[in-house]
C-alpha cells in the first residue's frame, strides 16, 4: 500500500481541495446549519460518517455490478438511491441502538441525502478511479474537511450576530461575505505539495 | 394560476437563487464564463420543466410517505438523459461543467419545486412553473457570469465569441476566449476563484433584498408614525 499517496489524498481533501471552500460542494447545509457551533459540529460529524460509508458501499456496487454489466451510465441514479437508502438505514439503526447519537444528529441526518458533497465524493471516486481504500480515505477526510470549515464558519457567524452591518446585507448576504473570506483564507493552502 | 404572476415570481419575487436561496452550489461554482452559465441554466431549465410535468402527472399515484424518493428517481432519470445528450452533442460543455451536471440531481431547486409546487398543482401550471423558475435561475447565472468574467478575466462572452486576427467576430462553442475589454494586467484573478463566487452572490442577494424591501412612499410614512 502506498502510504504517501493516501496521505496526499487525505491532505488534499481536508485542506487543498476542501469540499466547501474550493469545490463548492455542500453549500446548502453549510449555509443552513452554521448558525451555532454545536449544530454545525453535529452536522459535520454526520457528514463524515455518511461520506465514509457511502464511499465504502458505492465502490463495490460500481466495480462488481455496474461495470461488468456495462451499466455505467446508470451511475448517477444508482448512487443517489444508495445514498438515500443508506441515510434512511443509518437513521433507523441509530434510533434503535444509539439513541444518544441519534438525538445529537437530529434533523441533520435526513438532510444529508441532498447534500451534494456526498454524491460529489462518490462520483469523484469513480471519476478518479480510486481503489477501495483510497475511496474510503477520500470520503472520510472529505468529511473532516467539511467539519473543519463548517465549525470555523459557525464560530465566525456567532460573533457576527451582534455586529452592525448595512441593512440590505443583514442575514444571508453578510454570511456569504464571511464565507468568501474563509474561502480566501483557505486559498493559502492551494500551492501545498507534500511529496513531489 | 396566473402565468404573468408566475413569471414575475420566478424572475424576481420568488427567484430560486436570490430569494429562496436554493441551488447555490452550482450558482457559485460554474459561473466563470458566460458559456458555462448559459449551459448550466438551460440544462436545469429543461430538467426542472420535465420533472415538474412528470411529478404533476403522477401526483395522485405517488404515496405521500415515499414521495421524496420518487421525486429523486424521476429527477435522476432526467439528469442522466441530459448528461448523456450533452456528452454526445455538446462535449465542450460537458467537459467544462464536469461533475456539476450529474450533481443537478441534488440541486435543491428541482426537489424544492417538486415538493412545494408540482406535487400540489396541475400539469400546465407545473410546466409553466418549471420554465419560469428555470428562467429565474438562468438569469442569475448569466448576471453572475458577466460580472465575474469581466472583473476576473477582463473579457465578456467567454466560450461563445472571440475576435479573430482579421477583426471579425468568430463563434466558437466552448473554445472561444471571449472579447477582451480590460488589458490582461488589470483584472483581479480572485473574482473567478471561489472567493469571487461568494462575494458576487452576496452582493447580488443584498441588491435584491434592497430592491424588494424598499418601502413605498405610503408604507414609509406609516412606519415612521409607528416609531
Amino acid at each position: 500500500m502506498d502510504w504517501a499517496n493516501l496521505f496526499t489524498v487525505a491532505l488534499g481533501a481536508i485542506l487543498v481541495n476542501n469540499f466547501i471552500v474550493a469545490q463548492f460542494l455542500g453549500i446548502c447545509p453549510f449555509m443552513g446549519v452554521s448558525k451555532k457551533v454545536e449544530t454545525a459540529s453535529g452536522m459535520g460529524l454526520a457528514v463524515i460518517f455518511v461520506m465514509g460509508l457511502a464511499s465504502a458501499i458505492c465502490w463495490p456496487i460500481n466495480e462488481l455490478i455496474l461495470v461488468p454489466l456495462g451499466l455505467t451510465f446508470m451511475q448517477t441514479v444508482t448512487y443517489i438511491l444508495v445514498i438515500a437508502a443508506l441515510v434512511q438505514f443509518i437513521e433507523m439503526f441509530l434510533k434503535k441502538s444509539m439513541p444518544s447519537l441519534y438525538e445529537a444528529l437530529g434533523v441533520y441526518l435526513p438532510l444529508i441525502t441532498t447534500n451534494c458533497a456526498v454524491l460529489g465524493v462518490v462520483l469523484q471516486n469513480t471519476q478518479n478511479s480510486y481503489d477501495f481504500i483510497t475511496s474510503v480515505v477520500y470520503g472520510v477526510t472529505g468529511g473532516i474537511g467539511f467539519l473543519l470549515v463548517i465549525v470555523i464558519f459557525a464560530s465566525i457567524r456567532e460573533r457576527m450576530e451582534f455586529s452592525k452591518c448595512p441593512k440590505a446585507f443583514e442575514g444571508f448576504p453578510i454570511a456569504l461575505m464571511a464565507a468568501g473570506l474563509v474561502a480566501l483564507a483557505f486559498m493559502g493552502f492551494s500551492g501545498l505539495k507534500v511529496f513531489g | 394560476m396566473n402565468a404573468r404572476k408566475q413569471l414575475m415570481d420566478g424572475l424576481f419575487y420568488q427567484n430560486p437563487v436570490t430569494v429562496q436561496l436554493l441551488g447555490m452550489c452550482s450558482t457559485m461554482a460554474i459561473t466563470t464564463t458566460l458559456f458555462n452559465g448559459l449551459g448550466m441554466g438551460v440544462s436545469v431549465l429543461v430538467i426542472l420543466t420535465l420533472a415538474n410535468i412528470i411529478i404533476a402527472a403522477l401526483r395522485k399515484i405517488i404515496p405521500n410517505n415515499i414521495r421524496i424518493a420518487c421525486f429523486i428517481v424521476v429527477i435522476a432519470g432526467f439528469v442522466t438523459i441530459v448528461d448523456l445528450m450533452l456528452q454526445a452533442f455538446v462535449p465542450a460543455l460537458s467537459a467544462s461543467l464536469g461533475l456539476f451536471i450529474p450533481l443537478i440531481v441534488v440541486n435543491c431547486i428541482i426537489l424544492g419545486r417538486a415538493e412545494s409546487f408540482a406535487y400540489k398543482n396541475g400539469i400546465g401550471a407545473s410546466a409553466m412553473d418549471g420554465i419560469f423558475q428555470g428562467l429565474g435561475y438562468t438569469m442569475i447565472l448569466v448576471i453572475m457570469c458577466v460580472i465575474r468574467e469581466f472583473l476576473g478575466n477582463g473579457t465578456i462572452m467567454g466560450g461563445l465569441l472571440e475576435i479573430g486576427k482579421d477583426g471579425n467576430l468568430i463563434f466558437g462553442l466552448g473554445t472561444a476566449a471571449g472579447i477582451r475589454i480590460l488589458p490582461e494586467s488589470i483584472p483581479a484573478l480572485g473574482m473567478i476563484l471561489p472567493v469571487g463566487g461568494f462575494i458576487t452572490l452576496a452582493v447580488l442577494i443584498a441588491a435584491m433584498q434592497y430592491i424588494l424591501n424598499k418601502p413605498k412612499k405610503g408604507e414609509k410614512k406609516t412606519e415612521e408614525v409607528a416609531k
